[in-house]
């Protein structure tokens, strides 16, 4: 990501290199380049302030050596947690209310956002 | 419950060589029709965002055979038309999941693009007895809602993180399933950035229709402080250079601000817009130098701060639609900016007043018949 860096000393993500079992799982999942693997066969940081907090690196890390705060990096959704309470959600529900309607967003982040579904780019 | 959109066009599909047990399973075309297209730009602009929904289940993609690649994706209208057309001339199985037409990033990190959602349409399509292999080819970016491990403790089946972009699809497999460092990483081209514009424009303007006729109403309170019947006159000329203002931090936050992201300095959004709203403004201005009716700094420094305000505002908002803020810096960047956005809005609206209040004292009354 030339060009775009953000807030790098607000990031909370953690690598405990003792667990790790060398599987090499956050190097691939992970969007940012941001875990390597060393000569010891373990992970660490190559660029741990390209953190975007996604949180799949924690999740599909079957040993439990990496931690971060996940969470939807959206202004909006964090002033609506400020305003009416909550974690921060983005507006665009993903799960039917009751009567199976599903809330849209007012941004452009869920429908056609994050570079995940761009004019050439399509994510499968 | 769930609305979907109509099946898809399928190819001219000889079914006379598929076995009857795979006749069930529609076949989509990987070439997209005028109305596919259309259909995109429409959601592009936010029209039917919500409703646009595929059907989950199994879909065939060219003829594919009990060896043929399994592929994993959301059900979102416009996902679901760029990886069909990206995989034209393969033969695979696609695997489509409920997630309430939202995209594969924003639905994984939500849960509906989730482990639990996998295993339980992969048992509910019977997978096992149309594919001979256990490889499911998941888009990367999923990997923030399905944990693969899991998965493949529940179902047998193993994951294999496929490319971020269903672009890079045909070359993946064409490599045995490898995927480039390119492959891997998240991008934010102009094009990517500006195809996100439409929406967040339009969605800034939301507040206009309240916004601009209040400014319309303090100013004719303002200017009619000296001479009451300048209420009318003072509402009118001020609706002019309200909407432009509000236009302007539209256009500041909601597009300047993202087309220039990663040339405007610094790393914060709140100032990226604040910059780009005051150059506008400052621009404006000098085009327009009359458009308050009368040059004032009390006027032009109303215009600046207001647009100003609101652009870093809109600006900060763009930072859920980009791949690469962090919560915790989002929330940081708030923490300090929000405060000063208020300040510099309120400073703003007090010099719209005065300003207003200045012009209704000496132009206004000095108008014959004003």
């Amino acid at each position: 990501m030339q060009g775009f860096r953000y807030l790098e000393t607000a990031v909370t993500l953690e690598l405990d290199a003792e667990m790790c079992s060398g599987c090499r799982v956050c190097t691939v999942v992970c969007p940012h380049g941001v875990f390597a693997m060393g000569a010891d066969k373990r992970a660490y940081f190559a660029d741990r302030g390209a953190c975007m907090e996604c949180g799949a690196c924690a999740l599909n890390c079957a040993w439990g050596a990496i931690s971060v705060k996940p969470g939807v990096g959206c202004a909006e959704a964090i002033i609506h947690s400020w305003i009416y309470g909550g974690e921060p959600s983005c507006g665009c529900s993903v799960v039917p209310d009751a009567a199976g309607a599903v809330g849209g967003g007012e941004s452009s982040c869920c429908e056609t956002g994050t570079g995940s579904d761009a004019p050439s780019a399509g994510v499968s | 419950m769930a609305q979907y959109d109509a099946p898809m066009p399928s190819n001219t599909h000889s079914s006379a060589a598929s076995s009857s047990a795979t006749d069930a399973i529609p076949t989509l075309s990987t070439s997209l029709t005028w109305r596919d297209t259309l259909k995109r730009w429409s959601l592009r602009w936010g029209i039917g965002r919500g409703t646009s929904r595929v059907e989950p289940g199994l879909y065939r993609i060219g003829e594919p055979s009990r060896t043929s690649p399994l592929l994993v994706t959301c059900n979102y209208r416009m996902t679901v038309d760029l990886v069909r057309r990206d995989l034209a001339g393969v033969d695979c199985w696609l695997l489509v999941l409920e997630t309430y037409g939202v995209n594969v990033w924003c639905a994984a990190g939500k849960g509906s693009f989730g482990t639990d959602e996998l295993v339980r349409r992969i048992f509910a399509c019977g997978l096992g007895d149309l594919v001979d292999h256990k490889t499911l080819i998941l888009p990367q970016l999923g990997a923030v809602g399905v944990a693969a491990a899991k998965v493949q403790q529940l179902t047998g089946y193993r994951v294999v993180w496929g490319p971020v972009r269903s672009a890079n699809l045909r070359d993946f497999l064409a490599a045995g399933s490898q995927a480039t460092p390119e492959m891997r990483a998240v991008t934010f081209t102009l094009t990517e950035r500006l195809a996100l514009a439409p929406v967040e424009f339009l969605g800034s303007l939301r507040y206009a229709l309240w916004a601009v006729p209040a400014l319309a109403v303090l100013a004719a309170v303002a200017a009619s402080t000296g001479a009451r019947s300048l209420v009318w006159v003072a509402a009118l000329m001020a609706l002019f250079p309200a909407f432009v203002s509000y236009l302007l931090a539209a256009l500041a936050g909601g597009i300047v601000t993202p087309a220039l992201l990663p040339w405007l300095p610094g790393r914060a959004f709140s100032v990226k817009g604040a910059l780009a709203g005051s150059v506008l403004a400052g621009v404006a201005l000098a085009a327009l130098p009359g458009m308050l009716g009368g040059q004032s700094v009390l006027g032009f420094s109303a215009v600046i701060l207001m647009v100003a305000s609101l652009a870093s505002y809109i600006a900060v908002n763009f930072t859920g639609s980009t791949p690469y803020t962090s919560p915790s810096g989002v929330e940081r960047e708030l923490r300090r900016a929000v405060p000063l956005q208020a300040a510099g809005l309120g400073v703003g609206i007090i010099c719209w007043v005065l300003a207003w209040y200045v012009i209704g004292t000496t132009v206004l009354s000095t108008t014959p018949g004003g």
